[in-house]
């Protein structure tokens, strides 16, 4: 009880905004990744729908996350996620460990790991695989 | 055989036989225990092992005031005396990718491929009223659905097809109004009597509040939007269906099928609401309002979400509204396989989803059905994919046999039970609605979008404990997943050749004609006037579907959404 305790204090120090960049309104996946985000002890930022790319590097830089989680299920993913990136160095947020979750094609990601994602998370990932990820990768600040 | 009231019948005998049978099955369950300790539904209702005539004595079961026959009130078994010996349902294959050029090939092909009626997927810019050339909609153009600009981008979507002889559905919603204008405007360039004019118009925009999410305006002007479009064609255009009411996308972002089912229903008592404070009277359009549901995994439920569907929207519209005529009591229904049941992993065993999807809508007794390509959850479908998916219907109408009898499971024990209890869980959802003011104010107090939240989150913890299964994903996984799969890629190209011709666009058109146009819509916005006129007007002026958009914004304002999850 008490070890889990402290691993709990441990773990609500890492901060991960979950964002919704473009118009494509499936939330489904991103209000269940910001549940168990959260029930995993994450202190976790919804950005909502609808972001523009500068919305979700304001609202990063806001909330001084320790990860950037994009999710995208409309295609988009190419031309979206290098104007993150983009926004995200501008901004001086350099450490943050940013993961992308949709429908990514397999041949895309190379092109999005090049550009700077750390993971990409498709159809069928586990919600324990995707805790389990942040916990080992997150960047520790004080 | 002997006649009349038989022994095996008398319901004291029955329950005696039955007590014996429970004691005979608990001792043999106390050697051999059952797979699991709970038996559930897709949606996490718990169901019996076994029903009998005692389940239905138990119920109340009235069969002529509950179930009755095909084609007559309360309409249980389905809104056609025949069903599928007179008409099959209607074979409807949504589609819509890259330009209007690009998707009338695919219509092209699926016509040819002996579907009955077209079925159109916009893309995201479209869906939120944005052009082309909105920097909003970067990287989208073309990707999920059609871009659709102006009537140019119309015009050429339906090039060389007649829209007085094919049936259109537009799935569109937030702008909805502003396609439908388009629409008619060019059946009226093809000299199409309006009276020809058929098909359907999504056009319901509670659900995309509650799930799909893409608006233009806020809840209230926007279903003002809806009562324009319902009021304009119920006068002009007798055989459009105004507004497919929509538990797909809802079931698609989590709910149960109760859920999905009382939300729906919820959505289209609004409407009907609506257009009466509006002065109509309800058999002038309630026969013009149609319904689209989802098809998900558990078979039984299914079913029994199709039945009590129609039985408790034909209740309401003649008890509650008191309509009068048949037509405004029958819940006519498209359906589509559930998107959601579809995995990446092992992607053909989706076809195989799909099939026993479609058979359960079938039996559930839909009128037109879409079914899901195998590759979905990876891009949009192939052409290859699309026509596995079509012969999937053509399969089940040609060969299985089941169009040939109406509502077989009409009578079991089971199905029946199950009707009546998917249909008390729905009421008692839509008298929670009802107590909270109705569906507008229930999507603004974030009601029904915490209940599906509540649902998907539960859901995928189930499936995280292996208390449900996805074949290939969380059990029966392949070692090595190799993804063969051909899939539709859609380039840049699209949006950049959008781009340019909406520029010519602008540049060519009268621009006098143009702004007197947008000056009538804005009028009409400000004075609460109906729209449709004045946007009928505007798309003939060229006015892109952005700057109609933009002036109704600029008028009722944008809504917003709490980011809570």
């Amino acid at each position: 009880m008490h070890g889990q305790k402290q691993q709990e204090n441990a773990q609500s120090r890492i901060r991960v905004l979950v964002a919704k960049p473009g118009l494509d309104g499936h939330d489904r996946g991103a209000k269940v990744i910001a549940r168990a985000l959260r029930d995993a002890g994450f202190e976790v930022v919804y950005t909502g729908l609808h972001q523009t790319p500068e919305m979700v590097v304001n609202a990063a830089v806001e909330e001084d996350v320790h990860v950037v989680g994009l999710s995208i299920l409309s295609g988009a993913h190419n031309a979206l996620v290098p104007e993150v990136v983009a926004g995200l160095k501008k901004a001086g947020l350099t450490d943050a460990l940013l993961v992308v979750g949709g429908i990514i094609p397999d041949e895309d990601i190379p092109f999005l790991k090049q550009q700077g994602v750390h993971m990409v998370f498709t159809p069928g990932a586990g919600l324990g695989e995707v805790v389990d990820y942040i916990k080992a990768n997150a960047p520790s600040r004080s | 055989m002997s006649k009349g009231k038989t022994e095996g019948n008398d319901m004291e005998k029955i329950k005696k036989a039955q007590a014996d049978w429970e004691k005979k099955l608990k001792a043999s369950e106390a050697k051999k225990p059952p797979r699991s300790v709970r038996f559930t539904t897709l949606s996490d209702m718990e169901v019996p092992l076994l029903s009998t005539p005692a389940d239905l004595e138990a119920d109340g079961f009235d069969y002529l005031r509950d179930v009755g026959f095909p084609g007559e009130y309360p309409y249980t078994r389905g809104v056609q005396s025949n069903m599928y010996r007179g008409k099959l349902w209607t074979m409807r294959q949504f589609a819509g990718f890259g330009s209007a050029e690009d998707t009338n090939k695919r219509f092209k092909m699926l016509l040819a491929q002996g579907q009955m009626g077209l079925s159109t997927a916009f893309d995201m810019p479209t869906l939120m009223g944005y052009d082309a050339d909105s920097p909003k909609g970067k990287g989208e153009v073309g990707k999920c659905g059609v871009s659709v600009c102006s009537i140019d981008d119309m015009e050429k979507l339906f090039e060389g097809i007649n829209l007085g002889e094919v049936t259109t559905s537009m799935t569109i919603n937030g702008p909805a109004i502003v396609i439908l204008a388009m629409y008619l405007a060019l059946a009226e360039k093809q000299g199409v009597r309006p009276e020809d004019v058929k098909g359907t118009l999504q056009n319901d925009i509670l659900k995309e509040y509650i799930a799909q999410k893409e608006w233009v305006v806020p809840v209230k002007p926007a279903v003002s939007f809806v009562t324009d479009t319902i009021e304009y064609c119920s006068k002009l255009y007798p055989n459009w269906n105004t507004v497919s009411i929509s538990g797909y996308h809802i079931r698609e972002a989590g709910a149960t099928a109760v859920q999905e089912l009382a939300f729906t229903l919820a959505d289209g008592l609004a409407y009907v609401e609506d257009c009466i404070a509006r002065g109509m009277k309800v058999d002038d359009f309630a026969p013009r309002l149609s319904f689209f549901f989802d098809v998900h995994n558990d078979f039984f439920e299914e079913i029994a979400k199709f039945r009590a569907a129609r039985r408790i929207w034909a209740r309401m519209m003649r008890e509650r509204y008191k309509a009068e005529d048949p037509r405004s009591w029958m819940l006519r229904t498209h359906a589509q396989t559930a998107g959601v049941s579809l995995t990446a992993q092992q992607p053909y065993n989706n076809i195989v989803r799909v099939a026993v999807q479609a058979m359960a809508g079938i039996l559930g007794g839909t009128n037109s059905l879409h079914t899901n390509s195998m590759d979905e959850t990876l891009a949009l479908p192939t052409d290859e994919s699309v026509m596995i998916a079509l012969r999937t219907q053509q399969i089940i109408a040609e060969e299985s046999g089941v169009g040939n009898v109406v509502d077989p499971f009409g009578g079991s024990y089971f199905m029946e039970t199950l009707t009546n209890r998917v249909e008390r869980d729905a009421l008692a959802y839509i008298q929670k609605i009802d107590d909270m003011g109705g569906m507008v104010a229930a999507i603004e107090k974030g009601f029904p979008q915490s209940e599906i939240a509540n649902s998907a989150y539960h859901f995928q913890r189930q499936l995280e404990r292996n208390e449900k299964i996805m074949v290939g994903v969380n059990k029966y996984q392949a070692k090595e997943e190799k993804r063969s799969l051909n899939t539709l890629y859609i380039d840049r190209s699209v949006e950049k050749s959008q781009v340019e011709k909406l520029a010519e666009l602008r540049r060519k058109r009268n621009k006098p004609a143009y702004d007197q146009a947008i000056r009538q819509v804005r009028e009409a916005a400000e004075n609460g006037k109906n729209l449709c006129g004045p946007i009928v007007e505007a798309v003939k002026a060229y006015a892109t579907l952005q700057e109609v958009c933009d002036t109704l914004r600029s008028v009722f304002g944008e809504y917003r959404e709490a980011g809570s999850f």
